[in-house]
């Protein structure tokens, strides 16, 4: 075999293998096959169309590194002047359209798998707002039991590259959803604002979360354990910092924990109506703060003027009508940023937030926040 | 082969250029509007470049180093509308303002003055699109692609100016492309039947009456987010009975189009560069033409694939598979051909076919992530992540800019009289092509991992995917600046170059002299098959 | 200065150029239209086709005609959400029902102003499966029309619907989402512009 000749076939070869040895390093490079049969329908699908790829690529730039190799005026090779062939033209033509039929089949039936929504054993409302994501149960009756908001955890100290940063870095966060594995769970997603999208890629789903517009999205989880995902639509500054975390549990375990988060619900609900100390409010307070405020008005409270305010030593936060300040907090602002907090935060946590950023920084405005306070202002006394 | 009858005129003293700076304001000549275009849309393309120079320093590591969040989506937002509107599509308005007249026999443009007025809105739009990256609330931050309701209800107050310059930006590339069509369909020298067209004149007919038919739809759906901002209207507010979904269907119609609009010129410099260096005719000039003419007609009906996940009805979702699956065809079709005319040709490899043939294989390597793209319950993984991002880059970057770059190494000595230096452009391309690669290939990579697109931070597992992209980034963006080393040092001191250039060349611009005399075929040439395209 | 074209070009040319520059130019006017075309194309559409989620408006039958296919019960669940900067409290006195199709069904929905300002709220309804959104007729909907609530007013409000009995047997469950916008500033232009607040 003449040298040339043989270079190529090792140079073809050669990069074969390299490709087949890039594409078996399944875990490192390769999408996920996940822990549903849909991931593993959409993997499957995603191998097939990838061979279907390669093996053309195979064709066409083996024949362009021959002919760039062995066609070359260097060589001595003379350019022969044929320039058409009606045949040629009809063969690669139809060969890729036969072959594209071929994929449109099992692409065809997986979709069709994926839009099958019917016979769910339980429901979930994903709803995405800037930038957080709330879960609400469904029992079986569709009424929403409880619900609850799933924010970023990641500290900013790590973030802002003060400490090393955690193995579930921008992945984490305080409360996952938790479904159980092995039963039809169906997702209802919208949005409180601007467009999100809701993605766990080991589930294979991912749907747009579209204010004003529901959208449906189903799984059966096959193995039990920890998966995250994130926000797939710009929604604004904190686009990346929105991530869903889905705890997959066995179905003993999901019914005890669903059993005592019940409990837990009716708890809360009696809360409203108690009293808390000072610190109590403060404690908890902060806490909310730095889930929900800090994003724009920051953990000193000094907020990003002009377009976010600050707190530390505002009037609304430190005078006397508190009607200002539970009115700002819970109906928000229209035509700013600032949300109605009052549909996402209960009124023991309204209390504890409006009490926390009246009395901390430099702020001291000499009173105490109730939950039953915020309730009086809500059933629209002034 | 015998030469076209070229008459040319003695007396150039009143057809001279105009002296000093008027002469750049007020020119009709369509080489002088030509060359702007080419200065502006290289400066554009180094803004743009900076701007994801930036992004890229920014995630060259986890955690936030250099920006903050909202600065970052603005530098991603205009990276995008710039290389897309002032990068890659004046660059090919530039070419065909060079070259259509030439490659057709005319004296000029069909509508000369208006040519002028086409190129000097674009300086003044990016200047009032530049300058909201300065003003209070900062620039555009919602993606080049700007969803509503993020682009209308909680835009920042500098969306207004924003929809200005896209009103005008569309002006400009609807009369440029009425100016085309009018040139091509009317002043082609007698004997240049269509068929006997060079097929960089082919594809810019098409690209301008795909130009002339989204570029009004891009006007209505800014009209429309106007109206919504500032006249209480609900096009896309869903409050009053609006759609977001609308807007995304009616910005995607343009969009389609537009990426194609962005590709077809560059199919048209790489047919007409490789039959040069393989000194070998284009293998299947009429297939070529009915591809591109196919590309065209289908790129109307594949526009949601881009929306695969907003939640549309299946049988939505399964036509707008099937159109994006059958437009690989005719773009499968183009690639063949170009590999056959290769194909046992006496090839050399001088920079613009060095340019030329990274094209024909990078741009493949897009077509195929597109072609996972197009299988929609795996877009379902793929979509709104870096595999995205990935395969737009590969089609845009190694494609279109590629093409731009490989038609002035082409072109420059035919249009400036001069050689550019051979070793500094290979090395140019060497340097390109490995910052390329480096830059965007791992990015299908982090895009398979579960990276979402547009995002300044991001988790542990993405690390060394993103660090490797941005060093790529840092080496493609700064041989770039050794391009323009290379034009200037041309255009001052290159050798002087002969009328045929290359020697395989064909076309009626290679039977004139280099430099080109400022006004060229005065009196149209005679056209015999013997010239007809290559 | 005189153009290249005027000097180089027969009168036939440029002539012939104007002529294809006028028609270019209704190409791009008429392009213009079919855009904003698109708006009421895209509704149509959707209506024609059943596609998109879109309930349609009030439903009218005759009651002779109903007939309730008692072999089966669908299940329909109502989710109400208040878009961001709505405060309003909004919820439904249950969470779902089971119907049978063909059967006329009632629900109520409440809605209070919690804040001190007169306010107009409009309500948005968004059914899936997308499927069986053709199949769900509402008689009563107060998404019909935008809400006007004095400060501290609480409104009961009725939904009436049928699930049609030609609804697919494999559809088993609807979902219905309303999401309440803040429409005061929307509604106060909307004397001038007419009622366009229509339910989809």
């Amino acid at each position: 075999m003449p040298n040339v000749n043989k270079n190529w076939l090792q140079g073809v070869v050669g990069f074969g293998l390299a490709l087949l040895a890039v594409a078996t390093r399944a875990d490192e490079l390769n999408m996920t096959q996940g822990v549903t049969a849909i991931s593993r329908a959409v993997y499957d699908l995603h191998m097939l169309i990838f061979w279907v790829c390669v093996v053309s690529g195979i064709g066409v730039f083996g024949m362009m590194a021959w002919s760039l190799i062995n066609h070359r005026k260097s060589r001595g090779h003379a350019a022969a002047q044929f320039h058409e062939s009606t045949q040629m033209e009809i063969l690669w033509t139809l060969i890729p359209v036969l072959i594209l039929i071929g994929m449109a089949f099992p692409a065809t039936q997986v979709l069709i798998q994926m839009y099958d929504t019917g016979g769910e054993d339980m429901t979930v409302e994903v709803r995405g707002y800037q930038w957080r994501w709330q879960y609400k149960y469904l029992d079986d009756d569709y009424n929403s039991t409880f619900g609850f908001f799933s924010s970023l955890t990641t500290p900013i100290d790590q973030r802002h590259n003060r400490t090393v940063k955690g193995e579930n870095y921008l992945l984490e966060v305080d409360n996952p959803l938790r479904i159980p594995i092995n039963r039809k769970v169906r997702f209802l997603v919208t949005s409180e604002d601007v467009i999100h999208a809701w993605w766990v890629p080991d589930f294979g789903i991912k749907r747009d979360a579209v204010p004003g517009m529901l959208n449906e999205l189903w799984t059966i989880v096959e193995e039990p354990g920890i998966y995250r995902g994130q926000c797939t639509e710009l929604c604004g500054k904190d686009h990346g910092f929105m991530p869903i975390v889905v705890e997959a549990l066995p179905e003993a375990e999901y019914d005890a924990w669903y059993a005592q988060r019940l409990e837990l619900e009716a708890a809360r609900k009696q809360a409203l109506s108690q009293t808390f100390s000072a610190d109590e409010l403060m404690a908890q307070g902060e806490e909310i703060y730095n889930t929900f405020c800090t994003s724009c008005h920051m953990p000193n409270g000094k907020g990003v003027p002009p377009v976010f305010p600050p707190l530390d030593g505002s009037d609304i936060a430190t005078g006397p009508r508190r009607a200002d300040h539970f009115a700002i907090v819970i109906n928000g602002k229209t035509g700013t940023a600032m949300q109605a907090f009052g549909r996402q935060l209960d009124a023991a946590q309204l209390a504890a937030v409006i009490h926390y950023e009246r009395h901390a920084w430099s702020n001291n405005a000499g009173d105490i926040i109730q939950p039953s306070d915020i309730v009086e202002f809500m059933s629209g006394q002034q | 082969m015998s030469e076209a009858v070229v008459e040319v005129h003695a007396d150039h003293a009143d057809h001279g250029p105009a002296k000093g700076l008027t002469r750049w304001l007020f020119t009709t000549n369509h080489k002088d509007i030509g060359t702007l275009y080419l200065w502006f849309s290289f400066l554009m393309f180094l803004i743009g470049g900076t701007m994801a120079l930036i992004v890229r320093a920014e995630l060259f590591q986890p955690g936030m180093q250099f920006v903050q969040p909202e600065f970052f989506n603005q530098m991603t937002t205009n990276h995008g509308l710039i290389m897309v509107f002032g990068a890659i599509m004046p660059a090919f308005v530039g070419l065909a303002n060079w070259l259509l007249p030439m490659m057709v026999g005319a004296p000029d443009m069909a509508l000369p003055r208006m040519n002028n007025l086409s190129f000097w809105i674009l300086p003044f739009a990016f200047s009032l699109m530049i300058s909201t990256l300065f003003m209070e609330e900062g620039g555009p931050n919602f993606g080049w692609t700007f969803y509503a309701p993020l682009s209308t209800e909680y835009a920042p107050d500098t969306v207004t100016f924003f929809i200005f310059s896209l009103h005008m930006i569309g002006a400009s590339s609807i009369m440029g492309s009425i100016n085309i069509i009018a040139t091509i369909l009317n002043m082609r020298a007698p004997g240049m039947t269509l068929m006997r067209m060079p097929l960089f004149v082919w594809t810019w007919l098409i690209t301008a009456y795909l130009l002339l038919a989204v570029m009004p739809v891009l006007a209505g759906a800014v009209t429309m987010m106007l109206f919504d901002i500032h006249f209480g209207t609900s096009f896309f507010n869903a409050a009053g009975g609006g759609d977001p979904v609308m807007f995304q269907h009616i910005f995607w119609f343009f969009g389609h189009p537009e990426v194609y609009i962005m590709i077809l010129p560059a199919f048209g410099i790489v047919s007409q560069i490789i039959p040069t260096f393989s000194r070998k005719p284009l293998f299947g000039y009429d297939s070529m033409v009915y591809a591109v003419a196919s590309i065209a007609f289908l790129s109307f009906i594949v526009w949601a694939h881009h929306m695969f996940t907003v939640g549309m009805p299946i049988a939505g979702q399964l036509f707008f598979m099937y159109s994006t699956m059958l437009i690989a065809v005719p773009t499968g079709v183009k690639v063949f051909n170009w590999v056959s005319t290769m194909w046992r040709g006496s090839i050399t490899f001088e920079t613009p076919m060095l340019f030329a043939i990274a094209f024909v294989a990078l741009f493949t390597i897009g077509g195929f992530s597109g072609l996972m793209l197009a299988i929609t319950p795996a877009d379902y993984q793929y979509h709104d992540t870096y595999f995205v991002v990935a395969h737009f880059h590969y089609v845009l970057v190694p494609g279109a800019l590629f093409s731009i770059i490989a038609a002035v190494y082409y072109w420059l000595p035919k249009w400036c009289g001069k050689m550019y230096d051979e070793s500094l452009g290979k090395l140019h391309f060497w340097l390109s092509f490995i910052g390329v690669n480096i830059t965007f290939f791992p990015q299908h990579f982090s895009g398979l991992a579960g990276m979402p697109r547009r995002i300044p931070d991001y988790a542990l597992q993405f690390a060394d995917f993103n660090m490797v992209s941005s060093i790529g980034a840092y080496i493609f963006g700064f041989s770039q600046l050794l391009f323009l080393y290379v034009v200037i040092k041309t255009i001052r001191s290159g050798r002087p170059a002969t009328a045929r250039v290359w020697e395989a060349a064909h076309g009626l611009e290679w039977t004139l002299p280099s430099p080109v005399p400022y006004h060229t075929f005065t009196t149209p040439p005679k056209i015999t098959e013997a010239e007809a395209h290559s | 200065m005189q153009q290249s074209s005027e000097r180089h070009n027969p009168a036939a040319t440029q002539s012939a150029v104007r002529d294809t520059a006028r028609k270019l130019c209704l190409i791009v006017v008429g392009m213009f239209g079919f855009g904003f075309a698109l708006v009421p194309l895209y509704d149509l559409f959707c209506d024609i086709t059943g596609l998109g989620g879109d309930t349609g408006d009030r439903y009218t039958y005759e009651a002779a005609e109903l007939r309730v296919d008692k072999s089966r019960l669908v299940k329909v669940n109502f989710i109400t959400n208040t878009n961001a900067g709505m405060p309003w409290k909004f919820w439904s006195e249950k969470g779902g029902v089971r119907v049978h199709p063909g059967e006329v069904k009632e629900v109520k929905f409440y809605v209070t102003n919690t804040t001190g300002r007169r306010m107009v709220g409009q309500a948005v309804p968004s059914v899936v499966p997308l499927a069986a959104a053709e199949y769900f007729h509402k008689t009563e909907c107060f998404c019909f029309s935008s809400q006007l609530l004095e400060p501290g007013e609480t409104l009961e409000m009725p939904l009436r619907f049928i699930v049609d009995s030609q609804l697919p047997a494999n559809v088993k469950s609807i979902s219905l989402s309303y999401a309440l916008f803040d429409v005061t500033d929307f509604a106060a232009s909307q004397t001038l512009l007419g009622d366009t607040a229509g339910g989809r």
